[in-house]
């Protein structure tokens, strides 16, 4: 029981998937403009990600060793594919935002690594954890950049206004630089940075 | 023909796929420690892209578009659902036959890109740019200049981030931001350059 616990929340702080593994950045950044699409972006990748580690499990001695990368991928691609039809289905304006980003999960290194790492050698409901594990490590960092990118840039949280913004006579003056590519990278840097200070092992 | 190189333009330079779009990330930041390897790689991400983008784009154009599979006598079948695991099947086996290929005829090449070359099926920046192009609907001739400028626009910007890594083991960075932590600070310096280019047209 405590390895699942274990397993379930060591990717929080001590091996994080974005701050520490370096998994997964490609598709993490680009959504974290907006608190929604991050949300959106995390539920999509914990559901993938665990689905895809307990499935990989629970088949694990049956796959041929030669063609496992292969039938993982189906695998993760087949889930992937539900979850852009549901996003299509049930909240296509959300799809449209994220554009290519959800297919992207496919080739997110964190899925592909964690069914690598762990599922092709633990049973089912440690697999399971540590998919859970991993895609809510991968969702914290995700929602932290998006509440500072979205607080900063717009103004507002989940699109309501905290911080009145000059254009709509506020007094917020919008942080422009917030809202472009190159903030992203800044705030992980710093995430990585803080995260190594106050936990000093984990530095290089 | 202008119509081609402001394609290959915008793909290498105003719309990088690594510095814009963060694709290919956990390469880019993983295999550029030596210029030499980061070189290697983007070579690597020349010739795959410069194979696979065509190649999803006909399979796209002839079966799974809606309507595409009309020859077939299926005028209705919309098949586009399939995309993402049939390109992603055709990446991996195309990286599978590259491989082999190049571990037959070029041993040289193959042996200097060693482990870079598999992980490409994996790589962001390559599903990406099959994605990219079924959104823009590009066709067969757009789509070939497209990849080539991905692939080129990934080599540039990996190249030049392993130039400044070289450099910046000899400064003296705060501990807990040293390796990973500072990478990803000069990534994003790199990225607002390149936001420069946007704007320029042809």
């Amino acid at each position: 029981m405590s390895k699942a616990k274990d397993a379930l929340m060591d990717p929080l702080f001590n091996n994080n998937p974005i701050a520490l593994q370096i998994l997964g950045i490609c598709s993490a950044l680009a959504v974290t403009n907006k608190m929604s699409t991050a949300l959106t972006m995390s539920i999509a990748v914990i559901l993938v990600i665990s689905c895809s580690n307990a499935a990989i499990s629970a088949i694990r001695n049956h796959i041929p060793n030669s063609v496992r990368i292969i039938v993982q991928m189906t695998i993760i691609a087949t889930l992937v594919i539900i979850v852009d039809q549901m996003l299509k289905a049930y909240a296509y304006e959300m799809s449209k935002q994220l554009s290519v980003y959800v297919g992207l999960i496919i080739t997110n290194c964190i899925i592909m690594g964690r069914a690598e790492a762990y599922a092709t050698k633990n049973p089912v409901y440690e697999s399971l954890m540590d998919g859970i594990g991993n895609g809510l490590g991968y969702a914290l960092i995700l929602l932290i950049v998006g509440f500072i990118r979205e607080l900063f840039g717009s103004g507002s949280f989940f699109g309501l206004t905290i911080l009145n913004p000059t254009n709509n006579d506020g007094w917020y003056v919008t942080n422009g630089l917030m809202l472009l590519a190159p903030s992203a990278f800044f705030l992980i840097g710093f995430i990585i940075w803080a995260l190594r200070t106050w936990k000093p092992e984990l530095q290089e | 023909m202008a119509h081609y190189f402001s394609i290959f333009f915008d793909s290498v330079f105003v719309d990088n796929i690594a510095l814009t779009f963060f694709l290919g990330m956990c390469t880019f930041i993983a295999v550029s420690k030596k210029v030499n390897t980061a070189i290697m790689l983007g070579v690597a991400v020349v010739v795959v892209e410069l194979i696979t983008v065509p190649v999803n784009n006909i399979l796209y154009n002839v079966l799974l578009k809606e309507g595409a599979l009309a020859w077939a006598g299926f005028p209705e079948l919309d098949l586009s659902f399939l995309g993402l695991i049939t390109y992603i099947s055709v990446i991996a086996a195309i990286v599978q036959i590259l491989e082999m290929v190049l571990d037959k005829y070029f041993p040289a090449l193959y042996n200097a890109l060693g482990i870079f070359l598999p992980l490409l099926t994996v790589n962001c920046a390559i599903l990406g740019a099959s994605l990219f192009m079924v959104e823009r609907d590009y066709n067969f001739g757009e789509s070939t200049v497209y990849g080539i400028g991905v692939g080129v626009g990934f080599a540039i910007a990996i190249s030049l981030l392993a130039g400044i890594r070289e450099k910046i083991v000899y400064s003296d960075i705060p501990k807990g931001l040293q390796g990973v932590g500072m990478t990803f600070i000069v990534v994003g310096l790199m990225a607002m350059s390149f936001q420069a280019f946007s704007g320029l047209q042809f």
